[in-house]
């Protein structure tokens, strides 16, 4: 009994780091850092594996959260691909040079708005901000023209935002770049003063919405399309400010290969499959997003792409990379 | 001679105090890393930014919310969970068994699962609306972050309090019968000051829970000082003031550690030594029948059928078959963290208990209340830190399960470390020394003589592991290797993107295999042969 127990507590450890490194040699693998949802990705990864063989390990967290991690793990990152929520965190990480240049025949393929100027991430699909209601509780001709009415009295207590997520980090990086640090602060402040609710994430807004919480809420769009998809009378309605608002912003999700990775050749593939038709079909007929790329189908719940672009302001993406900006902004008003 | 002089100096003991050191001491090393790392950071900031961080107006609000909740939750524990204890100890109920484990239960549903379930009630479209036709509002913010903790908690007082009571010496409360006082006078002057080491140990683990916990409050959107770490961390650039944010959560909990040894001391202080532990006579139930069991049943109604309510009703809308190929994945994920984790700590806790119970001294004493400092380091902090040490000192484990293990078996380890002192305390040192004297060496005598004894012990503490590390959070958030998948991690990313369906059957799992363990758990301690 005695030798058993001894040799048991002997060769745990031991099993344990076996396991590990097996893990670590195994097959040809690719590590992607996802700041995108696992319930809206997945499907497509496993099709890449499929396909390609490669085995494709995902961690999932927050893209600021990722952003941050990689530049805390710097060349030591264990990953290859950094999937982000939107373009911000993709040009935090991209100005500590931890972007590899992606190859013409890459970058080739998607408009020049929706990719980084120096080559180093692209898009992998396009969304707009919107403004989500509740149709019982709002009625039509009261909805507010533009995210500076938010602060007024009638909105006190009934609007909703997730001021964590990136995608809303993004909308105030470019409202700090469209009316100035000073008007962004005080709109913040405003909003804050009006009672409004922080959720953690896009969907439990348009949840809260259903629920009777809150009337008003500015998520991503494709949020609420999921939830009508599986019922259509869902009790929640989207629609856009008036055009050129900063609360319409068009934004994009995007990836970049990390220099640190040790297999570029299968990252850049991966790259190559997401900007693939197959991919970009299953990106807007699934998830609800905008194809980068031509000659998608379209999806008929989706306002068509020429007319989400003349609502939304005019705004150059790689501009927005002062992430670090809008968090500290963010703290300093106590939203974060 | 002079080795004959040592031994017994030591009284024969199997293990010597050095020897124990060496995992104690380990588990120091692995607390303190944490502890320099956040006042490493923290004392980065510049002095006016160090001012502006420390002086917030934001810290004092989140000190107090965190005060209120913590309270709140052990307040409403006391009154959900006294009674129960008492009602399953010592009045002659039918069921009493199944009763007690229904009270248990709890300890194998995940917070965050209740907290969705309590939300999913209110609301225009929640399960009220649909099923009474009026709406109630949304549970959110200190009520809905009080009711979920409570019942996610309630276990770890019912459990203690049960055991205390269980182990009562019958003589007293008969004694002060014969002395004219009646049931409740009883109960009150004599049972319940008794009861007060169960009350102080649980309100201390209970409180660390709250005071560590993120799931819930996160989806209840009130603000701890967990809740504001995490974003701090996720979001922030410097983790300055994440790094004041834990040492502040920090102190808070050191405060508690203090308060309960100072309350502890004072107990044992007017303590009349140990009686006999007889079996306690059961209470008829006589008229207050129907309210027991109507207590009862309300309270297993609030604290297990609702938090799974919302699971059940998942499962009846949609069970999503297609998901249960990712099931299996994510069941090896969680027990090849959790297996290992229980099994880790069981024997950590050894040596800790081990030295408290057979080298009783102030060191001991101040090494037992290691691992609950390190339990009460806020997990988030913890591994952000082991992060930055791993990085910096060991890179090439950087994202392995071992750092995982690791991580969760230091965190862990004091709720391991109770059940295996109370099964030490039942092995007389002197079997150790007739062992020893019958010529069998040190290590001999500890299997021969303690290891049977304590083995339930460790099994216990394996138990109790196993399901804390199943239901783990943050630590998995950010220590888990890549593509790691855990049946918490699914359940966590699939309910926050209202994926009720898919995340129906990795909810299912967790509570199946962790209510199995907390079956075994109770039916093996309520066996005769235990008593």
């Amino acid at each position: 009994m005695f030798t058993n127990r001894i040799s048991m507590f002997n060769y745990i450890l031991p099993v344990l780091l076996l396991f590990t490194v097996i893990g670590a040699v195994h097959a040809e693998t690719l590590t992607v850092y996802s700041g995108r949802s696992k319930s809206l990705v997945e499907p497509i990864i496993k099709q890449f594996e499929q396909e390609t063989g490669i085995e494709v390990k995902v961690s999932y967290a927050n893209t600021t959260q990722l952003a941050v991690t990689l530049l805390t793990e710097g060349d030591k990152s264990p990953a290859a691909l950094f999937w982000a929520q939107d373009a911000g965190a993709l040009g935090a990480v991209s100005k500590k040079e931890m972007f590899e240049k992606l190859p013409e025949s890459i970058l080739g393929q998607v408009p020049s708005d929706f990719r980084d100027a120096n080559g180093l991430w692209v898009a992998t699909s396009g969304r707009a901000r919107v403004l989500s209601y509740s149709p019982e509780r709002v009625k039509m001709e009261e909805l507010p023209q533009s995210v500076f009415d938010l602060v007024q009295p009638m909105w006190k207590d009934r609007v909703g935002w997730a001021p964590t997520n990136a995608s809303f980090q993004a909308f105030v990086t470019a409202l700090r770049m469209q009316v100035g640090e000073e008007r962004t602060e005080e709109w913040l402040r405003g909003m804050k003063a009006n009672g409004v609710k922080k959720y953690a994430k896009n969907t439990p807004i348009i949840e809260a919405l259903a629920a009777g919480e809150i009337d008003l809420g500015l998520p991503n769009h494709y949020y609420l399309l999921r939830f009508k998809k599986g019922n259509s009378s869902y009790p929640v309605a989207q629609t856009f400010f008036k055009a050129g608002d900063p609360g319409n912003l068009v934004n994009v999700a995007g990836i970049g290969v990390l220099k640190s990775s040790d297999n570029k050749a299968a990252a850049v593939r991966f790259v190559a499959f997401l900007l693939s038709p197959k991919a970009q079909q299953y990106f807007t007929s699934d998830v609800f997003e905008y194809p980068v790329i031509e000659g998608v189908i379209p999806n008929a719940n989706l306002l068509p792409l020429s007319e989400l672009l003349e609502l939304a302001p005019t705004f150059d993406l790689n501009q927005m990379d002062d992430l670090e900006g809008t968090v500290d902004l963010l703290r300093g008003v106590e939203i974060l | 001679m002079l080795n004959l002089r040592i031994v017994k100096a030591h009284r024969y003991f199997s293990i010597p105090a050095a020897v124990a050191g060496v995992p104690i001491l380990a588990v120091c090393i692995g607390g303190l890393i944490p502890l320099v790392y956040l006042s490493i950071k923290a004392l980065s900031a510049e002095g006016t930014a160090l001012m502006q961080i420390v002086f917030r107006w934001r810290n004092a609000r989140l000190f107090l919310n965190t005060l209120l909740l913590t309270s709140g939750v052990l307040v409403l524990n006391l009154l959900l969970a006294t009674p129960a204890a008492w009602l399953t100890s010592r009045m002659d109920l039918k069921g009493r068994h199944l009763w007690t484990v229904l009270c248990a239960l709890p300890l194998a549903i995940p917070g965050y699962v209740t907290a969705y379930a309590l939300l999913a009630l209110g609301g225009n479209t929640g399960i009220v609306a649909q099923f009474f036709g009026t709406s109630i509002p949304r549970l959110s913010g200190y009520w809905g972050s009080l009711l979920a903790l409570s019942a996610y908690t309630s276990p770890y007082l019912f459990l203690n309090l049960r055991t205390a009571l269980l182990g009562l010496d019958p003589n007293l409360e008969e004694s002060a019968r014969s002395l004219g006082y009646n049931h409740y006078e009883a109960f009150f002057y004599v049972i319940l000051p008794q009861l007060r080491p169960a009350f102080y140990a649980s309100g201390l683990i209970i409180s660390l829970h709250v005071l560590g916990d993120f799931g819930v409050v996160s989806l209840m959107r009130y603000e701890t000082f967990s809740y504001a770490l995490y974003t701090e961390y996720t979001l922030s650039f410097d983790h300055i003031y994440a790094a004041w944010l834990a040492l502040m959560l920090l102190i808070f909990t050191g405060g508690l550690l203090y308060l309960e040894t100072k309350l502890l001391n004072q107990v044992t202080l007017h303590r009349a030594g140990h009686g006999t532990t007889g079996q306690p006579s059961l209470i008829e139930p006589g008229a207050w029948g129907i309210p027991a069991y109507l207590y009862l049943s309300v309270l297993i109604f609030l604290v297990v059928v609702v938090p799974t309510g919302a699971v059940f009703l998942w499962i009846f809308r949609g069970f999503d078959v297609s998901a249960l190929g990712g099931l299996l994945e994510a069941l090896i994920g969680s027990l090849s963290a959790a297996i290992p984790t229980g099994i880790l700590c069981a024997l950590l806790a050894v040596p800790f208990a081990y030295i408290s119970v057979r080298h009783p001294s102030g060191i001991s004493n101040a090494l037992g209340r290691v691992a609950y400092i390190v339990y009460a380091i806020p997990p988030l902090a913890f591994a952000l830190s082991l992060i930055f040490f791993v990085l910096n000192v060991v890179p090439f484990i950087y994202k392995t399960l071992l750092v995982l293990i690791s991580a969760c078996a230091l965190h862990f380890l004091a709720e391991a470390i109770g059940p295996v002192r109370s099964s030490l305390y039942q092995v007389s040192p002197n079997l150790e020394e007739a062992a020893r004297s019958l010529g069998y060496s040190r290590v001999q005598s500890f299997f021969r003589t303690v290891f049977p004894v304590l083995i339930r012990g460790m099994l216990t503490a394996t138990a109790l592991v196993f399901l804390a590390t199943m239901k783990e959070l943050p630590l998995t958030f950010l220590l888990s290797p890549a593509g790691y998948e855990t049946l918490a991690l699914n359940v966590w990313s699939y309910t926050t993107e209202a994926m009720f369906a898919e995340a129906a059957p990795y909810a299912l799992a967790i509570l199946v295999f962790s209510g199995v363990f907390v079956g075994i758990l109770i039916y093996r301690d309520e066996s005769p042969e235990n008593r």
